[in-house]
């Protein structure tokens, strides 16, 4: 589904991204752990297509289209899906009339016509239940007043009603408490199939006691520096990231 | 200079007076009137207040004839093409009153103003918008010779909307003067409309309104006259006890635009709020300048203008706020919010108060910048392309405005205009 192939990335003439190669199929999870300021949130960036970043080498394939050619709207209807670490509020937008218009541009997209009201109306039900999202709160200007849990748990449910083909949760659970952390954890496996995957990128191990990563990757200064199974995550909060940290940093000198 | 300047009012004058119909003003008024004019000659970008509003500049340029012929339009026509629903509608065209009765309900009555009971013109005309502080109301006052009084006794639930047409062969001067008296405890939505034009004209509007005890007026004004029409348009409102006022003021097209809003908090509990956006493009000028004078105490004022200014146009918010001594206890809030659509655009935003009161609370903000960038990335990382996201954004930015308007049809019509002018 996805291959990341040597991808070098700067901001502000800062590299950032410094070859960083990754496959991700279809139905897998993949988490991306490292300490703070290794790029992690960058690789997010660039997978989504923010602009402010250049990327300056290497190659993005997304179901064998060339993903760093598309802006990033084009890259959320092809099914890529970035859930913010600091979801933006944006006063005056409804929740419900942003994600109308996000899914019927998707479709329309797709060569699919606008949904019925009736059937969106069914749909947003239906996924609310998903992520325990009080109903008032879709109505409501999008994340605005939101509690940082709200928050998390509206990206994923905007998540559950566009279904993307690779979600990126970036950081999801910075600043969650152990109830929201299940609840959105819980979305997300209820969301996971054998057509979709998911990258998983945080700084802590517990999140991955709720989504169980087929594969852990660890990102130091811009590399993918050692790769695993789920038993890697352990071991990282286990010794920290102080060996990696000292082993590489010996080793790039 | 101050001879070019006096030479060029001289000169406009001579013209305005050959083709200005019957004046309507007491002799006294229009003595000082025109004396005030005299001194000061109309305004160019040196006087303070016009400093981005070259009134001298643009009527010797644009209007150094004013010969237009007016054209006529039978009411059939105006019904078929202006109208909103769920309201009592009146056509004024080019600045006249329909001679058409209108279908009121009980406690309203509209006539020509030159047809007003000499009794109200008497105790209100000039009171509230004296000729000796600005040359545009002096103008006003010397040459008006048409406009309409408006009288409100009861309180109705369904808006009046006054349809401003023009239209004429050739260019137009004219000088509007309006007076609303709205009395003890009467509620009324008024919405004044001012309508697209292909003729090139420039108008000076005064409006003068009384807003008695515990009277509740809402009145909006939405300024859609095309791209070759110029106006000024001052309303001076002067409140009574208890009484409520609001402005929203929605200026959607026009070459030049200038809006000199003024409100009298004359009386202990009474609230005016003032509500305005705008939306410029390419050479458009819309200057607003409010004024929300705090004479009593325990009253409030809210004031929120927001600006869209794209092409190379121009937008100015000027908002005094002046809380007089006796204005104890007074709450008064301004803000002002503009978006720049273009590195060629230019936004003048300046609050000033002017605080001679020691226990009041007053605020005021402004800020100016371009469309919040996170906002946009957020709206595309989930599918929205870029124009339906930058439309979004924009809604969203005028929605508190357009939102708080009463009344569901006007609110309509003006969500469609805006949303037709970002289309443009």
């Amino acid at each position: 589904m996805l291959f990341v192939k040597n991808l070098k990335a700067e901001i502000d003439g800062k590299e950032i991204l410094k070859g960083i190669n990754l496959e991700v199929k279809a139905g897998e999870v993949h988490a991306i752990m490292g300490p703070n300021g290794s790029g992690k949130s960058t690789l997010s960036a660039v997978l989504a297509g923010r602009e402010d970043y250049q990327v300056t080498e290497g190659s993005v394939s997304f179901n064998g289209k060339d993903l760093l050619e598309l802006s990033a709207e084009y890259r959320a209807r092809e099914g890529v899906f970035l859930a913010f670490q600091y979801p933006v509020e944006i006063p005056g937008v409804s929740n419900i009339n942003f994600l109308r218009t996000a899914l019927n541009e998707i479709r329309k997209y797709k060569g699919l016509p606008d949904m019925e009201a009736k059937d969106f109306l069914a749909l947003i039900k239906e996924k609310q239940k998903l992520v325990e999202l009080d109903a008032k709160l879709t109505g409501r200007s999008v994340n605005e007043g939101f509690s940082g849990g709200e928050k998390k748990r509206n990206e994923i449910f905007q998540m559950a009603v566009l279904e993307p083909k690779l979600a990126i949760l970036d950081e999801t659970d910075s600043g969650l408490d152990i109830d929201a952390l299940r609840i959105v954890a819980t979305g997300v496996n209820k969301l996971k199939s054998k057509n979709n995957a998911t990258i998983v990128i945080t700084h802590y191990q517990r999140l991955l006691d709720y989504i169980v990563p087929d594969f852990v990757h660890i990102l130091y200064n811009g590399k993918i520096v050692k790769s695993g199974g789920k038993e890697l995550a352990l071991e990282m909060e286990e010794k920290g990231y102080d060996e990696i940290k000292k082993e590489y940093d010996t080793t790039t000198v | 200079m101050v001879t070019d300047k006096l030479t060029a009012t001289h000169q406009f004058i001579e013209e305005l007076t050959k083709h200005s119909g019957k004046a309507f003003m007491s002799a006294t008024d229009i003595g000082q009137a025109l004396r005030y004019l005299e001194e000061n000659g109309i305004p160019n970008n040196k006087h303070e207040d016009y400093k981005y509003c070259n009134i001298e500049a643009i009527l010797r340029k644009e209007f150094k004839t004013i010969t237009g012929k007016e054209n006529d339009l039978s009411i059939p026509d105006l019904k078929q093409n202006y109208v909103i629903i769920s309201a009592y509608n009146i056509y004024v065209f080019n600045g006249k009153l329909h001679s058409d009765p209108f279908d009121f309900p009980e406690g309203v009555s509209i006539s020509p103003i030159n047809n007003a009971s000499t009794e109200y013109l008497h105790n209100h005309l000039t009171k509230y918008a004296p000729s000796n502080g600005d040359a545009l109301i002096a103008l006003n006052t010397a040459y008006a010779d048409r406009g309409m009084f408006l009288h409100v006794t009861k309180s109705f639930n369904k808006p009046i909307v006054i349809h401003h047409i023009n239209s004429s062969e050739g260019n137009l001067f004219f000088n509007v003067r309006n007076l609303f008296v709205i009395e003890k405890n009467a509620e009324a939505q008024l919405v004044e409309f001012h309508h697209a034009s292909n003729n090139k004209y420039f108008t000076n509007n005064l409006t003068e309104i009384s807003v008695a005890e515990n009277a509740h007026v809402n009145h909006t004004i939405i300024q859609d006259a095309g791209a070759v029409s110029y106006s000024i348009n001052t309303t001076k409102v002067h409140q009574q006890k208890q009484s409520n006022y609001t402005n929203s003021c929605f200026t959607f097209s026009g070459a030049l635009v200038r809006n000199n809003l003024s409100i009298a908090v004359d009386a202990e509990f009474a609230e005016a709020h003032l509500f305005g956006l705008f939306i410029t493009k390419s050479n458009q000028l819309v200057d607003n300048h409010t004024l929300v004078d705090h004479l009593k105490p325990n009253c409030q004022s809210n004031e929120l203008y927001k600006g869209i200014v794209g092409g190379k146009s121009t937008a100015v918010f000027n908002g005094q706020i002046f809380v007089e001594k006796d204005a104890q206890k007074t709450n008064a809030y301004q803000s002002s919010k503009n978006i720049l659509l273009s590195d060629d655009a230019t936004v003048n935003a300046k609050p000033e108060l002017e605080i001679y009161a020691n226990d009041v609370k007053c605020s005021h903000g402004t800020s100016t910048g371009k469309v919040d960038e996170n906002a946009l990335f957020y709206l595309k990382a989930r599918g929205i392309g870029e124009e339906s996201a930058h439309k979004l954004l924009l809604q969203a930015f005028a929605h508190e405005v357009i939102d708080q308007l009463k009344s569901d049809t006007i609110k309509e019509k003006v969500s469609e205009l805006f949303e037709q002018s970002l289309q443009d």
